[in-house]
């Protein structure tokens, strides 16, 4: 066992300078008068049963030596973990104690339309002091979370883990379950973060492309395929070091509520099983998770249960979930790594025979540069992509599917970049993940047990765009921003495909409210079942959906500040969709 | 084909592999059961979309504001010296912003000149909006009203671009252009290259400017982001005076070339 300083954890000297890692413990400061306590136990407090009384209060907090106020419910950040039963009906009774309007949505729960806490599609919200009784039956297992779907309180601290334990028992036996729900805290107000964005939107990547890069990539290919390499994407105004729009420049990234240097530790025993249910809480992040020294097998996606595959890596898109199961087999300390995708900076705990143990604290991996492949853009012919170097993305392209129908509104002054070539690729791990020596997830690897819920064949298909203009910060399906655009409407009962096309360079993950994301392999078959879908850049995938949920529901990218800009549709299921909406 | 197969039968294996570590323990646990919820008791009216962004406090059509004081900086050389400004704020939605610019200088001695613009920006296409409105000149002889009509947008290569054109009182025609650009020597320490042309269709000789082009100036500014918002820089800036305007310039014993040293800062919120 080799115990570290926290200071010898940093990973470089540069991330030590922009990346908060913040303060040890990440203490919340309790109470009015001051109070200092360390409320930051290793495991999230647990409510369980099936009544539940909830407080949505403003807690202070400090994470990096600056006290905040944060957003939490019962006075906890992460919120308490809720544990439900299959077959229970629960309820909740929220209260709002924020002087603003508030709201809790079950994030993946399959619940009435207006349980569903989305104010103005489900509900009006939570008025300041008023109290709202959510009720619903629980016909479903495995992982989920809860959010604030009111403007940014999410970013400010209110989302917390759900377990539900199935009705037949485990499906797989494990000493010891924790649920590990990561997050981005900024010491910045949202609102300003997002209005600095839409002023600047490249202000928090401090890692764009520089003479010195230029000069290292002229070193390393010469001067001719650098010079095209650089050109064409500054034609193009396109930046590809762009990959999260936040970075650690003001995250701090959490675990179960710690810093990195607070380092959330979970305990074991030699030669148990251990259950690790990750929850991606953040509002703008994806993190890279891995354990140095331990396979992951994961069980589940988004609380549906896999076929169980064994990774070195996974990347956890905002707002999805992985179950992984690990079998530390040696008396030592493991870390839990979780790099944001841009490689700005991580979340970290561990994993420990006792608190108070630390394992060694891998580098941060270089930043990645997005490829002309990952916009499906390398269509201009057998030269220009002999021209291109670092094209890893084209060895899982596999054949480009049909082109693409591009909305009208796509051609407008919102939208900076359409893709002609979208590919499927599930099988592509994702920018930064390709050929790096391990073995990394892929929605191809997962295969969700016991098939679709429903046989049919998708009836009908809806193709949305994923759109957007990163300078301008407007984000859109089709080109349309909610404010310009109309509901989608699905006919009670029908069985219709998704298709999602991606033209922009970002990754996003697209939640549907109320009905599961069947996701399909190359071959149009079912493959595996979601709440929140990740789309690669320039990657065109399709999910069979069952509107079986009446009612009005949203749709939209998790990607907090680009829901806000526009990336959003209401979905209203009728039994006669064509009178539900003029 | 043997690389395919080599990468099928590692998937098979490690799929083995894998699936044998961690078994079923309870193949009870049921297989691709779904309930559907049961419909909505209480269903929300549907509103129009302000109210509806009110009600759900999302906003996808709200307004903000920007001020950037690009230069703001102390300019001597070539026997000159004295103050330079150039501003620039806007407050709007993604589509239309109210679009206020300012620039001039201040000469050491003497009193403030430059112009003021009040413009309607609208975001036209993928990379250009347009902008119209008033300009209005000040300082170094009577006020001067001007009609706006431009555009401003990204050119490739990431040229920050500018070309306006102004018709003045009595059908006078003046058109300035402007390009500028970020280079990244590292992420915080950036050379900014900058160039501008005016030329006139008549002369006004209060302000020493002739008709046709008139000046080239070219500006170099290296900043250090000590913040994004708060750069302080050092540069260089160089100004022709060209044609009828560089004459009217000889002609009152000046040097229509002007090489100057400058230090400013950079701010924006």
């Amino acid at each position: 066992m080799r115990t570290l300083d926290a200071r010898d954890a940093q990973p470089s000297r540069l991330c030590r300078r922009r990346f908060v890692q913040g303060i040890a413990g990440g203490t919340l400061l309790l109470g009015a008068g001051g109070l200092f306590g360390r409320a930051h136990a290793a495991l999230p407090k647990v409510l369980s049963g099936s009544q539940f009384d909830l407080s949505i209060d403003e807690l202070a907090v400090n994470y990096t030596g600056a006290a905040r106020m944060a957003t939490a419910v019962n006075g906890q950040l992460p919120a308490p973990l809720l544990r439900w039963r299959e077959g229970d009906a629960v309820t909740l009774r929220v209260t709002n104690r924020l002087p603003v309007r508030s709201s809790i949505h079950w994030h993946g729960m399959i619940v009435p339309a207006d349980m569903d806490g989305v104010p103005g599609l489900s509900f009006p919200g939570i008025a300041p002091g008023e109290t709202f009784v959510y009720r619903f039956a629980i016909n479903q297992h495995g992982t989920y979370w809860y959010h604030s779907h009111s403007r940014f309180q999410e970013q400010t601290g209110l989302y917390g883990p759900i377990v539900i334990e199935p009705r037949g028992g485990e499906r797989h036996r494990c000493q010891r379950d924790y649920t590990v729900i990561l997050s981005d805290w900024s010491d910045v107000n949202p609102e300003h973060i997002y209005a600095t964005l839409k002023r600047q939107s490249d202000y928090f990547n401090y890692q764009q492309r520089t003479a010195g890069d230029l000069y290292a990539d002229v070193a390393r290919q010469g001067a001719r395929r650098a010079g095209a390499d650089w050109a064409m994407w500054a034609r193009m105004r396109m930046d590809r070091t762009d990959l999260l729009d936040v970075s650690g420049a003001t995250y701090t990234y959490l675990m179960n509520g710690s810093t990195p240097s607070g380092n959330w530790t979970a305990v074991f025993s030699r030669g148990e099983r251990v259950r690790l249910r990750f929850i991606n809480g953040s509002s703008m992040s994806f993190f890279d998770v891995r354990i140095p020294g331990l396979r992951m097998t994961v069980v589940a996606a988004d609380g549906q249960d896999v076929e169980p595959v064994s990774v070195d890596e996974f990347r956890i898109g905002t707002a999805e979930v992985y179950d992984v199961i690990v079998e530390p087999a040696d008396d030592r300390g493991y870390t839990i790594f979780a790099q944001a995708m841009d490689r700005s900076g991580f979340a970290r705990g561990t994993l420990a025979p006792q608190l108070g143990m630390q394992a060694q604290v891998p580098r941060l991996d270089p930043p990645p540069r997005l490829s002309m492949a990952d916009m499906g853009m390398a269509t201009t012919g057998a030269a220009a992509m002999a021209d291109m170097p670092d094209m890893p993305g084209m060895s899982h392209g596999g054949p480009a599917t049909p082109a693409p129908q591009h909305d009208r509104a796509e051609h407008g002054p919102g939208v900076d970049m359409l893709v002609d070539r979208p590919q499927q690729r599930l099988d592509d791990p994702g920018v930064g993940l390709r050929d790096n020596g391990r073995r990394v997830l892929t929605y191809a690897d997962l295969h969700t047990l016991g098939g679709a819920i429903d046989a049919r064949d998708p009836q009908r298909n809806i193709e949305l765009h994923l759109t957007g203009h990163m300078q301008r910060y407007m984000w859109s399906f089709n080109g349309r921003k909610f404010s310009e655009s109309r509901p989608l409407l699905f006919r009670y009962g029908e069985r219709l495909r998704i298709v999602l096309v991606n033209d922009t360079m970002m990754t996003h993950p697209i939640h549907l409210h109320g009905m599961w994301s069947e996701v399909e392999d190359a071959d149009g078959d079912f493959q595996l079942r979601k709440h929140t879908v990740t789309v690669q850049p320039g990657q065109r995938l399709s999910y069979r959906v069952t509107a079986d949920a009446l009612g009005r529901w949203a749709y939209h990218c998790h990607l907090l500040y680009h829901m806000e800009a526009g990336m959003f549709r209401e979905v209203v299921v009728a039994a006669n969709a064509d009178a539900a909406k003029p | 084909m043997t690389a395919w197969l080599r990468r099928a039968w590692w998937l098979f294996f490690r799929l083995a592999i894998s699936t044998a570590a961690i078994a079923d323990d309870n193949p009870l646990t049921g297989a691709a059961e779904h309930v559907a919820p049961a419909p909505p008791t209480h269903v929300i009216a549907d509103v129009p979309y302000p109210q509806m962004a009110a009600m759900m406090d999302m906003n996808d059509a709200g307004r903000l504001g920007r001020l950037i004081v690009d230069q703001l900086e102390w300019r001597d050389g070539d026997g000159a010296r004295g103050g330079v400004w150039d501003a620039q704020g806007w407050y709007g939605n993604d589509y239309d912003k109210l679009w206020v610019k300012s620039e001039g200088d201040w000469p050491s001695g003497a009193g403030a000149r430059g112009r003021a613009e009040l413009l309607w920006d609208r975001i036209v296409t993928r990379w250009w909006s347009l902008q119209g409105g008033a300009r209005y000149d000040f300082g170094g002889g009577p006020g001067k009203g001007w009609a706006a009509l431009g555009v401003h947008g990204m050119a490739p290569y990431w040229v920050d671009v500018e070309a306006t054109a102004y018709v003045g009182s009595a059908g006078s025609l003046a058109v300035r252009f402007k390009a500028e650009n970020d280079l990244r020597f590292t992420q915080r320490l950036i050379l900014q290259p900058e160039l501008e042309l005016n030329a006139y269709s008549r002369p006004d000789r209060a302000r020493s400017q002739g008709a046709g082009l008139a000046d080239f100036a070219a500006g170099l500014r290296l900043r250090y982001e000590i913040r994004r918002e708060l750069a302080p820089y050092l540069g260089l800036a160089w100004m022709r005076r060209l044609g009828e305007t560089a004459q009217l310039l000889r002609g009152q014993g000046g040097d229509p070339d002007q090489l100057q040293w400058l230090v400013g800062v950079r701010l924006w919120y």
